[in-house]
């Protein structure tokens, strides 16, 4: 234990500083993307038109299927040769790994938000929307102004805590060699050797900030509870 | 057999039960009745130790049941209880429910549990139910083993907490006449119940509860006949009403 | 796309791509499974601890699943394989006498292995918890002791009950050995990045990973029904009363 050096985290800590924003960052931006494209995705599996409701089936049992390690990579590798065909360059376009993992994690994540709010959508009784089309309201006048709005707050503590889960998925962009949080670290560990230093600062940070966002969490369900 | 003595209990703050005193002698059986949220539950499950208690004692057979030293499991292999849920084991078949204690706790052989199982089982008239499971019964039939698994421990005494309160009215008859068979055998019984009929026809005694107190405690016939509280008279008033 | 990269000789000679992968799935495979019964004896211990009535099992459950749970899966592999060895010097010396593959073997079967028995604990928390108090109750007034009452009461229906949930932990572990991928260990991702690097047939390569991922999943699932069928009890619908 004795040639263990804990000042190189405070020389480092604007650099790591940084990756953390980038973390957070992309967890904001994915979990807002997340959740309009998952809750599409919930509607569309709902939806009484069978091919729409077995191709988003299909597309989210795929998401969940395989590692988010694989995704990652799938995107990363192939965006550049999509946009080619796309746009007919003459060259894949260059997108960097942090830019791909935007899209990334919003595909991604958007297979587990839909299922949290295809629960949320089924629960609220069809008389809700019933009541909303005997009104003369339309599908999405329905969907946008009345079981939407109640699924939403009805599952907001699981979406947070997927949120929550997802802020410790993006850590995986740092074998994209991408400068996250974790990438961060790595970088420092390796250039300083300072391996010990560096991951146990990594893991003693996430643990605080997830355990006070869960507590928080938890926190705002029993408000929740007690309000409706 | 037993005795409960000054029993209080508190919920955080908030009081259950407030000295509550009464006695079971070998071969009596009371009944215990009173407004919902009276304590009843909690009183007679605080005689086998399923719920603690803050103050007082209760000696079941000169054994204290809130004594440290007390061996709980096996004080409570002597006591026989039924739950107003049944509450029999859904993964175990009935012959099962009834042998499953009798082996792992009492140590019998299998063959003499499967054997006593066997002989309550035609006691309460379901032998032959006995390999179906919890699940695929009425549940005036489950409420017959739950009898049935608790008198297999050859107990003591017997608890019951509102035995009939979960049943559809056409199965109670069925369970109180297994009842009203135990009393007649000479069995020492602590009945929470609504069910004045089967009071007026098995009861040595009635206890009457109101508020985590102990209101009345009196010999059957007084106790109908001369109630001497005014909660009671109520009471008795809306239950016999109908 | 073009299938006949798989019967390609790999450029060390050491059999063709194909092959490849599959020494990569079998190591995803042994892991998941050894990581696995790790994590459902360990799982099932602290779940249990956290539903007994003694106060400092239950806080040293919920500080053993809150440990595992807030800290990222590839930190938490970083820490096993370079930290515990960095803090420890009896580990370190333990650790320079394995072959490397071993070491990463053993550090991903005990990362996994610790991660997701916090997970299982969490389930077999709920399950016990969702079964009606009065079970718990009935098990005692008949005399079985605490131990008595989890091994031939509590358990055998809390187990039950969270089939479906221990379904979805399964397909996770075996989509979290890809992760051992940063520490070096040459399962099945590891192969099929290694493939695309060295043949530039990236394509083919993540296909067949694909592929072989959701039929590992698809059988897991099917696996899991089937035992829940077979243990099924009769009459019971399901749920607490």
């Amino acid at each position: 234990m004795g040639d263990l050096d804990f000042e190189v985290i405070g020389r480092v800590l604007p650099y790591l500083a940084a990756g953390l924003q980038y973390t957070i960052q992309l967890t904001l931006v994915a979990a807002a993307g997340g959740v309009v494209f998952g809750t599409l995705l919930a509607m569309a599996r709902l939806s009484a038109w069978r091919p729409l409701a077995l191709a988003a089936a299909g597309y989210v049992n795929l998401m969940r299927s395989i590692p988010l390690l694989l995704v990652i990579f799938w995107f990363y590798f192939l965006m550049p040769v999509l946009l080619q065909s796309l746009t007919g360059a003459e060259r894949p376009p260059q997108i960097g790994a942090e830019r791909s993992a935007y899209i990334t994690f919003i595909l991604f994540e958007a297979a587990y938000f839909c299922e949290i709010m295809r629960a949320g959508i089924q629960s609220i009784a069809k008389g809700q929307a019933g009541a909303g089309y005997a009104l003369g309201l339309n599908y999405w006048q329905v969907m946008r102004l009345i079981v939407l709005p109640q699924a939403l707050r009805n599952m907001l503590p699981v979406l947070l805590t997927q949120a929550i889960i997802l802020f410790q998925d993006v850590s995986l962009v740092s074998l994209l060699n991408v400068t996250d949080f974790v990438g961060a670290a790595v970088k420092v560990a390796q250039r300083d050797s300072r391996v010990v230093e560096m991951y146990l600062f990594v893991a003693v940070v996430y643990f605080v900030l997830c355990y006070s966002l869960s507590a928080a969490v938890k926190q705002l369900q029993r408000r929740i509870a007690i309000v409706r | 057999m037993i005795v409960i003595d000054n029993i209080s209990k508190w919920y955080g703050s908030f009081q259950v039960l407030n000295n509550c005193s009464t006695r079971v002698s070998k071969g009596e059986v009371v009944v215990v009745c009173g407004p919902s949220g009276s304590g009843k539950s909690t009183l007679i499950k605080c005689v086998n130790g399923l719920e603690p208690f803050t103050r007082g004692d209760i000696t079941v057979d000169g054994v204290s049941v809130g004594a440290r030293e007390t061996n709980l499991p096996q004080l409570r292999a002597r006591i026989g209880m039924v739950f107003q849920n049944f509450e029999l084991f859904p993964h175990l078949s009935v012959m099962e429910n009834l042998t499953l204690a009798q082996i792992r706790v009492l140590g019998r052989t299998p063959e003499a549990a499967l054997a006593k199982g066997g002989a309550l089982l035609e006691r309460v008239g379901l032998t032959a139910h006995a390999q179906k499971f919890p699940g695929q019964l009425s549940g005036g039939q489950q409420q017959r083993v739950a009898i049935a698994r608790a008198l297999a421990m050859d107990p003591i005494a017997m608890l019951f907490d509102e035995p009939t309160s979960a049943l559809d009215p056409e199965m109670i008859n069925e369970v109180l006449d297994v009842m009203v068979d135990l009393a007649r055998d000479g069995m020492t019984m602590m009945v929470v119940t609504h069910e004045m009929g089967f009071a007026r026809k098995v009861a040595h005694r009635v206890v009457f509860m109101d508020g985590g107190e102990i209101v009345e405690d009196a010999a059957k016939e007084e106790f109908f006949a001369t109630p001497r509280s005014e909660r009671a008279r109520q009471f008795l008033s809306k239950i016999l009403s109908h | 796309m073009n299938l006949d990269i798989f019967l390609q000789q790999v450029p060390d000679g050491d059999g063709a791509w194909w092959q490849m992968l599959a020494s990569g799935l079998q190591w995803t495979l042994l892991v998941a499974l050894c990581a696995w019964i790790m994590a459902f004896v360990l799982g099932s211990l602290v779940g249990v601890a956290r539903t007994t009535e003694t106060r400092w099992l239950t806080r040293c459950g919920n500080a053993y699943v809150e440990l595992f749970r807030n800290i990222p899966l590839i930190v938490q592999f970083f820490l096993w394989y370079f930290v515990v060895p960095g803090l420890f010097p009896a580990v370190k010396v333990w650790v320079t006498t394995l072959d490397p593959t071993h070491h990463q073997v053993v550090t991903a079967i005990v990362c996994l292995g610790f991660f997701t028995s916090a997970r299982i604990a969490e389930q077999v928390r709920s399950g016990i918890q969702s079964l009606a108090r009065g079970q718990r109750n009935a098990a005692y007034a008949v005399g079985l002791t605490p131990l008595q009452a989890y091994r031939h009461v509590l358990l055998p229906m809390a187990y039950r009950l969270i089939i479906p949930p221990l379904t979805s932990e399964v397909m996770n572990l075996i989509k979290n050995t890809a992760v051992a991928y940063s520490i070096g260990l040459t399962e099945l991702f590891f192969r099929t990045r290694e493939m695309g690097e060295m043949t530039f047939r990236y394509f083919e390569a993540f296909a067949a990973a694909t592929l072989v991922y959701v039929v590992i999943a698809l059988t897991a699932n099917r696996l899991m029904a089937w035992i829940e069928r077979r243990v099924a009890v009769p009459g019971y619908i399901g749920g607490s009363r």
